[in-house]
């Protein structure tokens, strides 16, 4: 790791400005091992699963390559100061996630979706190109909070006009794709939190009425806020998508309390969490079955009917132990149609164990923990939100949906961010890793003694 | 400001602490929970992922394995299923296991710790070892000759090796082809069902798994009692009983098949299968005297595996004298499997001394190599080796002039004995035709094999059932292929 002490110093650099060291070297050579690491991968599916390497390896890791090769140039160019960390961290867990699915793939000869999601991570590291390239200064974002958030709100009304898949309301089918427009609507909704919240933020925390031992904020500043909720709970009810909503509602209640600091709104958020998901399990009986499922994971099997998802999935994560059963040689196959979308963390379990799920963990792990750190080095609160803002988004996504798979938490239908086959979820995700190293390039190069390029 | 990020920082480590946290719990504290609940396939499927081990016939397999390509990938095949069926038993992925598929699925199935050479690298690695093989003690053509010359009728063939008790030949009939059962569509329910309803029974092990009543082939161990109790002492004395015999404390009178038995010798009654001198001479040697030789014989053992269970033979112990008359002639509450009365044969054969009979030769590594070997067990003397002697020339009487010359095979000694067992209330049902033997090639140190054949043959004239017609022809080919004549 960088030496990230000197790096977030708060106390400004010496009026002489020493150059900050650019740490792209570091990212290079991080990318060379995730790119490698990957390939390996692939190579272990097919010599475990047929023995020879398998003849896409070289193409694999050459078009892993170049797409890193370029990522890393754009950061060069535009970004020098960038955390080395976040781009080789999104290439491992993309890399690894088209290992996964090329390893699923071959279970089910007749539904490849490895080369689909190739095409999509090409377009979501292209985005990550533009984004770095063309957004120079992140504060830009801030003008354009409101069009974003009438952008969240259209993406996240669109699929209600679409037919339902597999129980949930949250996909729409054009020409042959399928796009989850709630997966975008996430970074235009932490762009808007932020911005809205770094305007208002003196606003919430110290107007308004005093009841009990609540501040009490003004229904003008209030208000817009507690439509947002709504929404969420609106999204949830009308397309059952449990997850979306319940990333925004944390997401939400993490940014207003990171600006205000009253410990109170978590309490608050928290009442209108429970109190939402009570209701709506109550009344929803796709979220009601889901509660139910996991509660009791293994009633389906007591009642005859054979193992549910949640037990195959549980099944899967113990029958890999702590040190998997290796790459290709588990059965994650018997989870059923959702083993390369909601529960391919289930195949990894199985495969890598418990050793290499903590890794992968730890990775995300390392991409929150290097987003909160941009967000702490920033000075303009604006920057800050939206740093904590996108890595929250990490880290609630990979704490619903790891948690649902291992029984933690009742199961909802949510992508894991990188690995998970997904069009929409791989592109938003490289769009986050994105504003992430933008982020980190102003924090850092502006105690560079000189303008952020 | 800083100071809340580093809150919600710490709520994120958290979030993520708590999720490694469980997925310790499921993959290391709950996994042997999970790995065992009956609806996890995993366990099932790798049973099935690679192909089973054999079982060996005199060196050659009978059994195989098909790849299916399926995720229950190998099935369980059969060479010859219905002749080895009694032995084998079958594989089924739907309806599990059954006799040395059963007992033997450790080794067969790869799963048994003595198959790794190197327990501790494969328990690492979770490399799963080669199905290693069983070699069974039976004798190919003696097998064959049994089952032709059953040729479909009802009954059973056991066949011993009398010195080491090793199994030759274990036969029942009808059988089935146990390839049927090996996979898991609906074929195989079908045929399960089939099998299940079938009248005829042909999954039935009737070598080991049923008992009949082995009427006169009982006399053997009647006789041995009587002359280790020293109640008969020259076999050429006459008796002092009666034609027709009363029994004791009844007025049920019991009669012969054949003339001559009153005060009859008992060579004579041995060679004739007198009724009434085999009757009175139970009664003179006692239900003690004939409840010890019986169980040395191994009568009332519920015990015996070979390595499979063989379903207890019974002779009854609490009786009265006339039930005690009853029971020596092979009726009553007397019940014995054709293994056991072949077990019988061999002590005589074998100087009094009974081996434990076993089927199973050694089991080997897919390679080979051998894991374990059984051999011969221990013996015990069942009877004195004066007693089995003496038996030895009653029953070549048999063969060379009794009721038993069907079974005389030219070049050899052959002993053996008759019997006609009546069934069924009021002895209606069709008498089952038994012949216990053994055979000894002139040049032969000692007897080779022992046999008992058991022919339930419901479809025979009763007039025609009888030991010496149906059943000692089968015994006489099956002791043909093993002596090699």
């Amino acid at each position: 790791m960088t030496n990230a002490g000197t790096t977030t110093a708060a106390v400004p650099a010496p009026a002489r400005a020493a150059r900050l060291p650019r740490r792209r070297g570091v990212e290079l050579s991080l990318l060379v091992l995730a790119v490698l690491l990957s390939v390996y991968g692939y190579c272990a599916v097919g010599l475990a699963r047929t023995g020879t390497v398998p003849p896409g390896a070289a193409g694999y890791g050459a078009g892993l390559g170049v797409l890193a090769l370029c990522a890393h140039i754009a950061v060069r160019i535009r970004a020098p100061y960038a955390d080395p960390l976040p781009l080789p961290i999104g290439v491992l867990l993309n890399g690894l996630g088209l290992v996964l699915i090329y390893r699923l793939d071959l279970e089910t000869p007749g539904d490849q979706a490895a080369p689909a999601q190739l095409v999509w991570s090409t377009l979501g590291v292209g985005l990550f190109i533009a984004v770095v390239l063309v957004l120079r200064d992140h504060r830009v974002l801030q003008r354009y909070s409101y069009v974003c958030v009438v952008a969240a709100l259209a993406l996240l009304a669109l699929p209600i006009l679409f037919p339902a898949v597999n129980g949930a309301r949250i996909w729409i089918r054009i020409a042959g794709f399928s796009i989850q427009p709630g997966e975008f609507a996430k970074v235009l909704l932490a762009v808007f939190f932020a911005a809205y919240l770094a305007a208002n933020r003196s606003a919430l925390a110290y107007t308004g009425r005093r009841l009990w031992r609540l501040q009490f904020p003004t229904g003008r500043v209030l208000g817009p806020i507690l439509t947002i909720w709504l929404v969420s709970v609106g999204v949830l009810v009308l397309e059952r998508d449990l997850g979306t909503s319940l990333l925004f509602f944390g997401l939400f209640v993490v940014l207003l309390y990171v600006a205000t600091g009253r410990t109170g709104w978590i309490a608050v958020g928290l009442l209108l969490a429970v109190l939402g998901a009570f209701a709506v399990g109550r009344l929803e009986p796709h979220v009601g079955g889901r509660i139910e499922d996991w509660l009791h994971p293994f009633a389906t099997i007591e009642a005859g009917q054979g193992p549910n998802q949640l037990s195959q999935s549980l099944f899967a994560f113990a029958a890999g132990g702590v040190l998997g059963t290796g790459l290709g040689l588990g059965h994650s196959i018997l989870i059923g149609f959702a083993a390369k979308s909601d529960f391919i963390l289930a195949t990894a379990g199985e495969e890598l164990g418990l050793a290499g799920l903590a890794a992968i963990v730890l990775l995300y792990a390392l991409l929150v923990e290097r987003g909160y750190r941009a967000g702490l080095a920033l000075r303009e609160p604006f920057g800050r939100l939206l740093a904590v803002g996108l890595a929250s988004i990490v880290a609630l996504q990979v704490f619903v949906i790891a948690g649902g798979v291992t029984g933690l938490i009742p199961l909802t239908g949510m992508a894991m961010p990188f690995l998970a086959q997904g069009g929409s979820s791989v592109v938003t995700n490289w769009a986050i890793v994105a504003l992430l190293v933008r982020v980190s390039d102003s924090a850092r190069s502006q105690y560079d003694g000189r303008e952020a390029p | 400001m800083a100071k809340y990020i580093r809150h919600a920082c710490g709520f994120c480590a958290l979030l993520l602490a708590a999720l490694l946290a469980n997925a310790a719990r499921v993959q290391v504290v709950q996994s042997r929970e999970y790995d065992d609940n009956p609806a996890n396939r995993r366990a099932t499927i790798a049973r099935y992922q690679q192909p089973r081990g054999n079982i060996l016939v005199g060196g050659e397999p009978v059994t195989g394995s098909v790849d299916t390509g399926e995720q229950l990938r190998y099935e369980r095949a059969y060479e010859d299923g219905p002749l080895y069926a009694p032995v084998t038993g079958f594989s089924s992925q739907k309806y599990g296991t059954t006799f040395l598929e059963h007992t033997e699925d450790g080794v067969l199935s790869g799963t048994d710790p003595m198959l790794a050479p190197l327990p501790l690298w494969t328990d690492a690695t979770r490399a799963r070892n080669r199905g290693g093989d069983v070699v069974t003690t039976l004798s190919r053509r003696a097998q064959e000759a049994a089952y032709l010359g059953l040729a479909g009728r009802k009954g059973a063939v056991a066949a011993v090796e009398p010195a080491t008790g090793r199994v030759l030949a274990l036969v029942t009939s009808p059988s089935y082809d146990p390839s049927e059962l090996s996979g898991n569509n609906e074929a195989v329910s079908a045929a399960w069902a089939r099998l299940n309803h079938d009248p005829e029974k042909p999954m039935l092990n009737r070598a080991v798994r049923q008992s009949y009543p082995p009427g006169s082939t009982f006399k053997v161990v009647t006789a041995a009692a009587a002359l280790d109790a020293g109640v008969v002492t020259d076999l050429d004395a006459p008796t002092d009983s009666p034609d027709p015999y009363r029994l004791p404390g009844t007025t049920t009178r019991l009669t012969n098949e054949g003339d001559g038995c009153r005060n009859a010798s008992v060579r004579y009654a041995f060679e004739w299968s007198c009724n009434t001198v085999f009757a009175k001479l139970g009664v003179d040697v006692g239900v003690r005297n004939m409840a010890a030789t019986a169980q040395a014989f191994g009568f009332n053992d519920t015990g015996l595996g070979i390595p499979f269970a063989v379903s207890p033979s019974t002779f009854d112990t609490k009786v009265d004298r006339a039930q005690l008359a009853l029971s020596s002639i092979g009726q009553y509450n007397t019940r014995a499997t054709p293994l056991q009365m072949a077990m019988v044969a061999a002590a005589v054969a074998d100087g009094g001394r009974l081996r434990p009979p076993y089927l199973v030769e050694r089991t080997t590594r897919h390679g080979g190599e051998t894991v374990t070997g059984s051999g011969a067990g221990p013996g015990r003397q069942v009877m004195r080796p004066a007693t089995a002697a003496r038996l030895k020339e009653l029953m070549a009487g048999v063969v060379e002039e009794g009721t038993g010359t069907n079974a005389a095979i030219p070049g050899a000694l052959v002993g053996g004995k008759t019997g006609t067992a009546q069934h069924g209330v009021g002895n209606a049902g069709v008498p089952y035709a038994w012949f216990v033997s053994w055979a000894q090639a002139r040049n032969a140190p000692e007897p080779q094999v022992a046999v008992a054949v058991v022919v339930e043959d419901a479809s025979a004239d009763r007039g025609e059932i009888s030991g010496g017609g149906d059943a000692a022809p089968i015994a006489r080919e099956v002791m043909r292929a093993v002596l090699g004549r």
